[in-house]
């Protein structure tokens, strides 16, 4: 029992997270005035299906909350309630204590009721102070109450069968049916007897056949209980009204109910333009015609011995009419474009074997060409289309991975939010680019490092409301959140408008902490980089959001980890953009397989520039061990890859060494000596974290075609090494 | 083996014993726990990892994933010797790491009780990695603390 229970619980709360994003989404378009009347419905419709399934699955603080949130919100979207500014910034805090809530119940963690409970209260305070929301908790009440008397068949020996009245007495005679078209709509009012149950029939499925000839408002009745002879648990005790706004004559309601024909007892009315009043059925005792949606005395009709008084909660109440709903939602997926759900392992392991096919693939050419077979042979023209469908192959399995940065984004909007708040700015996230598509493990692993950027720009990089003004900006300070594709990589920029990195202070600071010498002379960039060092912080107070001592040197190191970089571009008083690059996909890329100090190794070929064979006098040195090379009259420094890596001592450079020119920054240059290259491939990453640990320079490893294992370099990180942060490492170890 | 095995014997209904795989590095014996060993295997060529700790040999690619390599004679404080051909490579299974030790040969698999193991006398720095010592036919098998063998992240970060 509990593990199919478990397997329905996790999709309920995968569905959870699919509901809140589209519920952020549709209260973010709310805030950001494009809102219409469809969005307060995708709204209340996300809660609303967030409290049904909670209410399944007995999570009363979850179902309490969203309760509240939609009883709001349902007066919103009914009119009754102007949505203002204060309610939807409201709306957007309750939205994040939804997620808490889902994460909580989820995971089996602590709540915070505080919390909870003050939004609800706050809730409280707009919720419509009608019966409307009295009603509404009836309304989930038999709901529940139904579902475990059907979910416990096994309890129906202890009870006697209910002794039922013959149809006949009931009025199930059908109504003047071809007569009198139905211009505001249907009335049925449908009971199921026991037999219809034990004869396999779905009530769900009449139901629902009902709702494709129009809108229905549906409302559910449970018969009081009695005391126990008077009762059957199996069935007879439910009854809906349903009321359909159809052009369709009553028959093809008894259409629908042909196959239970006898098995429950059913009463088609006419409704006459779109009021309630019914038109009385002439064998119908009592008849319904009070203008109230009242299924309670229909439901009591059939029974001969009506429900003593004493039993008033169970007591059949309205339930709020379910506003075209049902129909609203066939829409709304009706629209999606059809989707599966897989399993992640399932997509990894593909991703795996396509893994192997191309190293696979890889072997298998380097055996061709050890065999000497001739180009535009049979075999080698096989194996170039071999490699085509393989690249394809491998195109397509990523782009399973890729997901749109739009759910990370709308995680950053929380964080504003509540990093604001905590600081007390004022604070707009603007994103851009949200379609943009990435890795989904790069996507999961942004979060920490995105989190820390956020509460930095709006800690240290936003300055208060009053410097604001003072400097001539909007008081509202504005953080920029935008994802691109550039240049194979993805580009995801964290932006604000504030005063810019104070140069001077983070420099006073770097020494004040030792690690740099007083007497350094060092470019912005250097000092901008000085950011990043472990231990760095220039907040003067240790606020709640961030100088906590993890500092940006762990964003650096996160975000290297998944092969990115980051850079940071300032103006003072206009504002500091932080950029991550970060590779389109963590398992492949196209590197250049070079030989160093007989070590083969594998660049990727978009650090690389341009290759470049030297002659001996190409390099000129310019102090011991450190050279330059003259290219197109630039000066590049020029580092041994092999003494970089510790496999070799300095040497005179060879006539023939290859240089590959590195653009680790924008505009900067650096040449790497190698000495051959040996091929230019799509190499498969194999990650080396786990297995053994992050080492200096060295971003992956792969497996080459004759098995043997080259170590990815990072071009990036060996360069930085080597020269701009060299300085101020080595300083720091001194120290 | 079975000889070994057969000694043993008597004393295995007396207490539980553990099995575990021995090997040569140099003339010494060696010894781990027999479950955390996953596979033999024989000698391939390393990658080496640049900055690595003079113990880590490198890498080698088992069946598409990478294994770092520990060579235990220097981690041991052994002379270190060129790899040859007939070296063997074990693969062991430490908590959630998977690790390759590099041993000159592997060469028997032994059980003892846990009341024939006596802790090391001495415990100085090189010591550390040895966690009991045996005597087995008049021969000293020490047992091996694969935890400790094992880099730690401070030893590959430096």
């Amino acid at each position: 029992m509990s593990d199919p229970m478990q397997e329905i619980m996790a999709s309920f709360f995968v569905e959870c997270e699919e509901l809140h994003e589209s519920l952020v989404d549709a209260l973010q378009s709310m805030a950001d005035g494009e809102g219409d009347v469809e969005t307060i419905n995708v709204a209340f419709r996300a809660v609303h299906s967030i409290k049904g399934g909670a209410g399944a699955f007995g999570l009363d603080a979850l179902v309490d909350f969203s309760h509240q949130f939609e009883t709001v919100m349902d007066a919103c979207r009914s009119g009754t309630l102007a949505v203002d500014d204060r309610l939807n910034e409201l709306f957007l805090r309750c939205s994040d204590m939804l997620s808490d809530l889902i994460r909580c119940s989820r995971d089996g963690e602590a709540i915070d009721e505080a919390t909870a409970e003050g939004l609800i209260a706050e809730l409280a305070t707009f919720a419509p102070q009608e019966e409307e929301a009295p009603a509404e908790e009836i309304e989930f009440q038999p709901m529940t109450l139904s579902l475990d008397d059907l979910g416990a068949p096994g309890d129906a020996p202890d009870l006697p069968p209910l002794d039922l009245p013959p149809l006949e007495d009931l009025g199930i005679a059908p109504p003047d049916e071809d007569t009198a078209p139905a211009a505001g709509g249907i009335k049925v009012v449908f009971a199921p007897d026991r037999e219809l149950y034990e004869s396999g029939n779905e009530p769900l499925f009449l139901i629902k056949a009902l709702a494709d000839l129009g809108d229905c408002r549906t409302s559910v009745a449970l018969d009081a209980p009695t005391d126990a002879d008077g009762l059957s648990t199996l069935g007879g005790r439910l009854t809906w009204t349903i009321e359909i706004d159809t052009e369709a004559q009553p028959s093809a309601v008894h259409e629908i109910f042909e196959f239970v024909d006898g098995l429950c007892k059913l009463q088609v009315e006419v409704l006459e333009g779109t009021t309630e009043a019914a038109a009385p059925l002439p064998d119908l005792a009592p008849p319904a015609d009070t203008p109230a949606p009242a299924p309670a005395p229909v439901a009591e009709a059939p029974k001969p011995a009506p429900a003593p008084a004493a039993a008033p909660a169970a007591a059949p109440a309205p339930a709020k009419p379910a506003n075209g709903e049902k129909a609203a939602k066939a829409a709304t997926s009706a629209k999606a474009s059809p989707t599966v759900r897989v399993d992640l392992e399932r997509i990894e392991r593909l991703v795996n074997l396509v893994g192997e096919l191309v190293i696979n693939q890889a072997m298998l050419s380097q055996s061709i060409a050890e065999e000497n077979i001739p180009p535009n042979s049979p075999v080698t023209n096989g194996l170039d289309e071999f490699m085509q469908l393989t690249r394809n192959i491998q195109e397509s399995v990523m782009m399973i991975r890729a997901q749109p940065v739009k759910s990370l984004f709308q995680r950053m909007s929380r964080i504003v939010r509540e990093s604001s708040a905590a600081v007390g700015k004022s604070v707009k996230l603007v994103t851009d680019g949200e379609t943009t598509e990435i890795d989904k493990t790069a996507i999961e692993r942004l979060a920490d490092p995105l989190t820390h950027m956020i509460r930095n720009a709006v800690d240290h990089g936003l300055e208060d409301a009053a410097t604001r003004v003072e400097r001539g900006k909007s008081e509202q300070g504005e953080i920029r959140l935008k994802a691109y594709h550039k240049s194979g990589r993805v580009l995801i920029e964290v932006s604000d408008d504030g005063g810019g990195i104070n140069r001077e202070k983070v420099k006073a600071k770097a020494i004040q902490n030792g690690l740099i010498p007083e007497d350094v002379t060092l470019t912005d960039t250097e000092i901008d980089q000085l950011l990043f060092l472990p231990g760095f912080s220039t907040a003067n107070e240790v606020s709640n959001l961030s100088g906590r001592g993890v500092g940006m040197d762990v964003v650096k190191t996160q975000i290297t980890s998944l092969g990115g970089r980051v850079t940071i571009e300032s103006t003072p008083g206009v504002g500091t953009t932080f950029a991550i690059s970060l590779p389109l996909t963590l398992a492949v890329l196209d590197g250049m397989v070079v030989t160093v100090a007989s070590e083969t190794l594998v660049i990727p070929l978009n650090a690389i520039v341009e290759t470049l064979t030297l002659a001996v006098d190409d390099l000129k040195p310019v102090a011991a061990g450190q050279s330059v090379l003259c290219v197109r009259d630039q000066f590049v420094p020029v580092f041994d890859l092999g003494v970089e890596l510790g496999y070799r001592d300095v040497a005179p450079v060879q006539e023939g060494t290859i240089a590959l020119l590195l653009s680790p920054e924008e505009g900067v240059l650096v040449a790497l000596l190698v000495d051959t290259i040996e091929d230019q491939r799509q190499v498969v990453i194999k990650g080396m974290q786990e297995s053994y640990g992050r080492v200096p320079g060295v971003a992956a490893a792969t497996i080459l075609g004759d098995g043997q294992i080259a170590l990815i370099l990072d071009a990036n990180d060996l360069v930085q090494n080597a020269t701009g942060e060299d300085l101020v490492i080595k300083q720091k170890k001194v120290s | 083996m079975s000889e070994t095995q057969d000694t043993q014997a008597p004393d295995m209904a007396s207490s539980s014993t553990t099995e575990y795989l021995s090997f040569r590095i140099d003339e010494n014996e060696y010894s781990v726990e027999i479950m955390s060993v996953r596979e033999i295997r024989g000698w391939t060529r390393t990658t080496s990892l640049p900055h690595a700790p003079p113990f880590v040999r490198g890498v080698i690619n088992l069946r598409g994933t990478v294994l770092p390599v520990v060579d235990l004679a220097v981690r041991l404080g052994l002379e270190a010797s060129e790899p040859q051909d007939r070296n063997v490579i074990i693969v062991v299974d430490v908590g959630s790491r998977v690790m390759g030790l590099r041993v000159d040969a592997v060469s028997d698999i032994l059980s003892f009780s846990d009341d024939q193991l006596q802790p090391p006398p001495d415990l100085t720095s090189k010591s550390r990695f040895v966690r009991a010592l045996t005597i087995l036919d008049d021969r000293m098998v020490r047992v091996l603390d694969l935890e400790a063998v094992l880099p730690s992240n401070e030893e590959i970060a430096a």
